[in-house]
Order: C-alpha cells, then sequence, then structure tokens
C-alpha cells in the first residue's frame, strides 16, 4: 500500500473511532436494525481493524449469526446486505463533512471494498442457511408424510412421498412390518406415486420388505410405478421377480380385493323402464 | 442458467441433495422426464458410491452443448481406495459391499456417455453425459 493510501485509510478509522455512537446511531436509523446488534458488530470490526493485519474472522462469525438467524426469521437476503452497505452510507456522509475531505475520499474506496465483501458475505451464509433450513424441512416433512394408513380390514398400505434415502426408507418399511404384527393384517401395498426416482438402494429396501413381510405370512404389492420410473427400474437391472406391481394404488386394490376373497360391487343403479303400448 | 455447481459429498443428505440439484439442471437442460429420472438415478449412485466406498467425495454438475444439443454432465471424484479390477466393478451384481452390485454398470446404462477412471489408491473418478433429444 502506498503512503498515501495509507493515511487515507488512517484517516477513514480514525473517523470511525471517534464517532462511534453518532454511526451506529444513524446506521441503525437506516439498517432498521438494533443498534446493540449493531454495535457489537461495528466493534468487532474496530478490533479488526486495530490488529492491522485485517483479520476479518470474528466479524465474519458475527455477520453468520445474524445472516442465519435473520434467515429463520424470514427476512429477504438483500435486506441483510443492505443493513450491512448501510455503513457505507453513514460514513460516507461524515466524510463529506471531514475538514480532511480530501485525504478521506481516499480510503473511502478502501472503505467501501471492505463493506462490500462483508455484505457479500452475510448474502452467502444467508443462502447457506436457507439451503438448510429447506433441506431440514424437507427431511420432516418425508417423516411426518409415510404413515401407514388401514385401507380395508386386513388391508394396509404405506404412501411413500418425497426423494428416499436409506435411513428413512428403512425407518417406513419397518413401520410397515410392525403394523403387520400389530393389526394382524396379511395384505400390503407399497405405494411410490410419490418417490421421484428408485435407485439400487431404494429398491434393495422395498425388495427386502416384501420378503420380511412375506416370512410374517402377509403379502405385498408394490404400486405406483409412473413410466420413467418403470423404464430406470429396467434400465438399472433391478429384478423384482415375482413381486406383483401395478401402475396405480386402485390397481393394487382391486389385486388385493381380489386376493382377499373381497367382492366390491357396484351400487345398482334404479332401473326406469318406459314402455308405451300401443302407441 | 449455464456454469457449473457442485455439491460435496459428507452424508446421505448430501446425496439427496445431489439428486434434487441434478433433477433441476435436468428440466433447465430439457431432458425428458425419463431422461430426467435417468440421469438423477446415477447420479445417486454414484454419489453413493463415493460416500460409501471412499467416505466421501465431490460432485460437479455442468451443462454442456454439442452442436444444437444440451446436455447434463456429471464429474463425480472422490480420494479413496479406487477400483482394482474395473472389468469386475462394472459387472451386473458384483458387490463388495452388501448391495445389489448393479449402481456402476446400472448407471452406464442409464447414461450416453460413460468415463471410468480408477486404480488402487488413485481415487475414482466418473464422468457421465446425458443428452437431451
Ligand atoms: N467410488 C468407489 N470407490 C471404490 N470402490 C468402488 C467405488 N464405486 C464402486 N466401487 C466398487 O465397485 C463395486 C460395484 O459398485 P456398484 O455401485 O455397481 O455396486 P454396489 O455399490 O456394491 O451396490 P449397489 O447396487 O447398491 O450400487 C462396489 O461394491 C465397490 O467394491
Ligand atoms: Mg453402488
Amino acid at each position: 500500500m502506498s503512503v498515501q493510501a495509507d493515511t487515507a485509510r488512517r484517516r477513514i478509522e480514525e473517523l470511525l473511532r471517534t464517532n462511534e455512537e453518532q454511526i451506529i446511531g444513524r446506521w441503525a436509523k437506516i439498517a432498521k436494525a438494533s443498534s446493540e446488534e449493531l454495535s457489537e458488530l461495528y466493534r468487532a470490526l474496530l478490533a479488526s481493524l486495530d490488529e492491522g493485519k485485517n483479520d476479518l474472522a470474528d466479524i465474519r462469525g458475527l455477520l453468520a449469526d445474524l445472516s442465519r438467524s435473520r434467515a429463520r426469521a424470514g427476512f429477504a437476503p438483500s435486506d441483510t446486505a443492505r443493513a450491512v452497505f448501510g455503513l457505507k452510507e453513514v460514513v460516507f456522509e461524515l466524510a463529506e463533512s471531514d475538514a480532511d475531505w480530501a485525504e478521506a475520499a481516499g480510503g473511502l474506496v478502501w472503505f467501501s471494498r471492505l463493506i462490500d465483501d462483508l455484505g457479500l458475505y452475510t448474502f452467502e451464509t444467508y443462502t447457506d442457511a436457507r439451503e438448510k433450513i429447506i433441506l431440514d424441512q424437507a427431511e420432516q416433512l418425508l417423516e411426518l408424510s409415510t404413515p401407514v394408513v388401514k385401507m380395508w380390514d386386513g388391508i394396509v398400505a404405506v404412501p411413500l412421498i418425497g426423494t428416499l434415502d436409506s435411513a428413512r426408507t428403512q425407518v417406513v418399511m419397518e413401520k410397515l412390518l410392525q403394523t403387520l404384527v400389530d393389526t394382524g393384517a396379511e395384505h400390503a401395498i407399497i405405494d411410490i406415486t410419490g418417490v421421484p426416482a428408485v435407485d439400487t438402494q431404494v429398491a434393495q429396501h422395498l425388495l427386502k420388505t416384501v420378503v420380511a413381510a412375506r416370512l410374517m405370512g402377509a403379502e405385498c404389492v408394490i404400486s405406483g410405478i409412473r413410466p420413467q420410473i418403470a423404464h430406470t427400474i429396467v434400465t438399472l437391472g433391478v429384478e423384482f421377480g415375482d413381486i406383483v406391481t401395478k401402475a396405480s394404488l386402485a390397481d393394487a386394490l382391486a389385486h388385493t380385493f381380489r386376493r382377499a376373497g373381497i367382492e366390491v360391487g357396484r351400487a345398482r343403479q334404479a332401473h326406469v323402464s318406459i314402455r308405451a303400448e300401443n302407441a | 442458467m449455464t456454469g457449473e455447481r457442485e455439491v460435496v459429498i459428507t452424508s446421505s443428505a448430501d446425496v439427496v441433495a445431489v439428486r434434487q440439484l441434478v433433477r433441476s439442471v435436468a428440466i433447465e437442460v430439457g431432458l425428458s422426464l425419463v431422461d430426467q429420472t435417468k440421469i438423477v438415478t446415477a447420479a445417486s449412485e454414484l454419489a453413493r458410491n463415493a460416500l460409501v466406498y471412499a467416505g466421501g467425495g465431490d460432485v460437479r454438475i455442468l451443462v454442456v452443448e454439442n452442436g444444437h444439443r444440451r446436455g447434463l454432465k456429471l464429474i463425480v471424484t472422490d480420494d479413496g481406495p479406487g477400483i482394482p479390477d474395473l472389468e469386475l466393478a462394472l459387472t451386473d451384481g458384483w458387490t463388495t459391499g452388501n448391495g445389489l452390485g448393479l449402481g456402476l454398470s446400472g448407471s452406464r446404462r442409464l447414461v450416453d456417455e460413460f468415463d471410468l477412471l480408477s486404480g488402487p489408491g488413485k481415487g475414482t473418478t466418473v464422468t457421465v453425459t446425458k443428452w437431451a433429444r
């Protein structure tokens, strides 16, 4: 850094240090944030400049926390970044009214770049935090959305929904087997209409569950195999052997009714016959 | 959007993330529903192999172009023990774990281009491409 740039930078640092209260107050107003939150950030910023080695680890840590908590609170990422950028505005205003304007102006470029970096950093952590939240929610949703339902006397079904990983598929399958024990049901339908992809792992879990159900004296049908899934399974080379598979849950239920000897008829329609004799 | 996306694989949640990201890029590239599902499934197999046999790895997802066609390219890399016998590993039903032994061989059939680079102590890199029709 040239001597000139160095003095310019020091001028800004001095400005930051001597006007702390005023800056934080104004910043809080622009950023629409609490001054407590901001003074913590501000102090971390001063400290990192103090050490002169541009160690931004502390302030980055604080910003990451801020950005994560704001992500959870549902703020837009631009709000958080804008809050950080707000500090530039305050310091620019201050530098303008500074007696040594020319000297301070040189330091503004440096300061501006620093704040830009920090603002963008909140953006990054925000995105990471959001992604994690979305993933967590997807996981929770999956757990909630895999109930074992009773379809009929002696017939249970599990509608699998969402992308499956090993642990969760296993939970669902265990739950199904337990339900077979608890209810004494002899027929089970595993419906995969809501599963976007079946890889070897999911296939293996399905196969194992069907075999386990058989060992328990129950019959299993896999339903909801959509065309793209059928294509993929065949290309992958997975063989379902003699396991009964059906395109839809309705088909599977009809099949199971037949196997269980349950007869379901259509309600008889009112039969009206009008005959005109000798018209 | 073109450009490259990357997912670091350290847990099975990351494999789920790969599937979801590959799905969205496949849609963007214009793959049919069947082809989307095929490349998503291949991605799942390769990412999980990296996780299971190498303790983790890295998946890069690229949009590629070839004349008028667009495609999706996946590069799955790990620094694991590598595969000593490629031919054997690509045999249907061959597994050293307790899988179906269809992940690698099946993935090869699911994509248009398949390249496997591996050797003992050298890690494993699988590059696959699926073209839009
Ligand atoms: N990234 C890798 N690093 C080291 N070895 C691997 C790797 N990928 C595959 N292998 C070896 O190749 C074998 C075959 O892999 P493949 O994915 O076809 O089957 P699998 O993983 O055993 O079972 P699945 O059908 O569930 O995928 C594995 O059992 C393993 O020994
Ligand atoms: Mg595998």
